[in-house]
């Protein structure tokens, strides 16, 4: 027996697979799909089904520039990865740590939706619209550069880091007047709940962000389950572990680490030890 | 060497925009501030990318883009932010190395 009618005539035994796969002329198929992940992340035109993707901390876009140790999840400056440029209309998701006394120099922004989020130190912030104010953990700030502002960010402390979240999400209009808010949350109203801390109503809680977004942390206990409804048709949900390990939708996660997850309304959320998450919901066109 | 057109309304994010560019061995920028200089100096010179950033309406990015695109149907055109920090160069990556369509 030859090696080819060896192989038919096991696989045959097993059903595993069509004898006509193991044909010297191959029998003509309707192509499958490989993958349900969409370029750039966005869903596929014709794809009902969930989709999420995933980036390990370890696989971050990472730059030590000495005063500023800095982790990108989305391509930023010098790091490029085309298949990682933004989920949905979240453009940078940036964890940065900025020495004592050091910061970036004033610089331009448009057209961007800016929040800073600390979470270790105080950062100083100056802007051309005449804003300075320091913040620190607890506090978000919220930057709609419009058609254009500058502003400046520094560590307000001489002798010790600071690490913030930056997050650019693309704006709903353009050319907006710009605008900077910041509010102080109180860390007990997100234990074993999801406190909004962004949204697209000037009426409802969190700072207002120019696009249809809406972002919350939770601090959750060991063991704790909770789920999250996205809050609009043709929104996705990223969520960021800030500390600890949860899982979400089956997938486990530790600090740092990030999912997307669209085309469902809601996921489900497991501390699997004490944690500190941020979702950032946010429309996927 | 690429040569790059910046269009934008605020006078200092147009010069920080392009002095950033020009900064870059294997890039080279003018600005425009008006939408007449910006045809101006399209009809002038060969461009590769196009960006179109903050305070420039609606309107007359729709007007740009047609008549850009009917000198140079191969033009690439993207709108910039600013070039606060970080996203000007991958913006800029992105564009020159995508096909168009």
């Amino acid at each position: 027996m030859n090696r080819i009618d060896f192989i038919k005539k096991a696989l045959a035994t097993t059903g595993a697979v069509s004898i006509n796969a193991l044909s010297t002329k191959p029998e003509a198929r309707p192509a499958l799909p490989i993958a349900q992940i969409g370029f750039n992340h966005l869903p596929l035109e014709n794809n009902t089904t969930m989709n999420t993707v995933l980036h390990k901390a370890a696989t971050r876009g990472h730059a030590n520039h000495g005063w500023l140790d800095t982790n990108h999840t989305f391509s930023f400056a010098h790091y490029y990865d085309p298949t990682r440029t933004h989920f949905g209309q979240l453009r940078v998701l940036n964890d940065d740590f900025v020495d004592g006394g050091m910061g970036f120099g004033t610089h331009p922004h448009d057209n961007m939706e800016i929040i800073s989020i600390p979470l270790l130190g105080d950062l100083e912030h100056k802007d051309s619209m005449g804003n300075a104010a320091v913040i620190q953990q607890n506090d978000v700030q919220i930057m709609s550069a419009g058609t254009g502002i500058y502003h400046s960010e520094y560590n307000k402390n001489k002798d010790s880091k600071v690490n913030f979240l930056q997050i650019w999400v693309f704006p709903k209009e353009r050319n907006i007047t710009p605008r900077y808010d910041q509010i102080t949350f109180k860390p007990e109203d997100r234990v074993n709940k999801l406190q909004q801390i962004v949204s697209p109503s000037k009426t409802d809680d969190g700072v207002w962000i120019n696009q249809d977004a809406w972002f919350h942390l939770g601090n959750l206990t060991k063991d704790f389950t909770t789920e999250y409804s996205i809050k609009q048709k043709g929104n996705g949900v990223y969520a960021f572990i800030i500390n600890g390990d949860v899982t979400i939708n089956n997938q486990k996660l530790n600090k740092r680490d990030g999912v997307g997850i669209w085309n469902t309304e809601r996921i489900s959320i497991h501390a699997n030890s004490e944690a500190e998450i941020l979702l950032m919901d946010v429309p996927m066109n | 060497m690429k040569n790059i057109l910046v269009i934008g309304r605020h006078p200092q994010i147009l010069e920080t925009v392009v002095r950033l560019i020009n900064s870059q061995p294997d890039m080279k920028a003018i600005g425009a501030l008006s939408d007449d200089e910006a045809k101006k100096v399209f009809g002038e010179q060969t461009f590769d990318l196009v960006l179109i950033g903050g305070g420039v309406e609606e309107k007359s990015e729709a007007g740009l883009k047609v008549f850009f695109e009917k000198i140079n149907p191969r033009i690439k055109i993207i709108k910039h932010y600013g070039g606060g920090s970080g996203l000007l160069f991958n913006e800029i990556t992105e564009a020159i190395y995508a096909t168009k369509k």
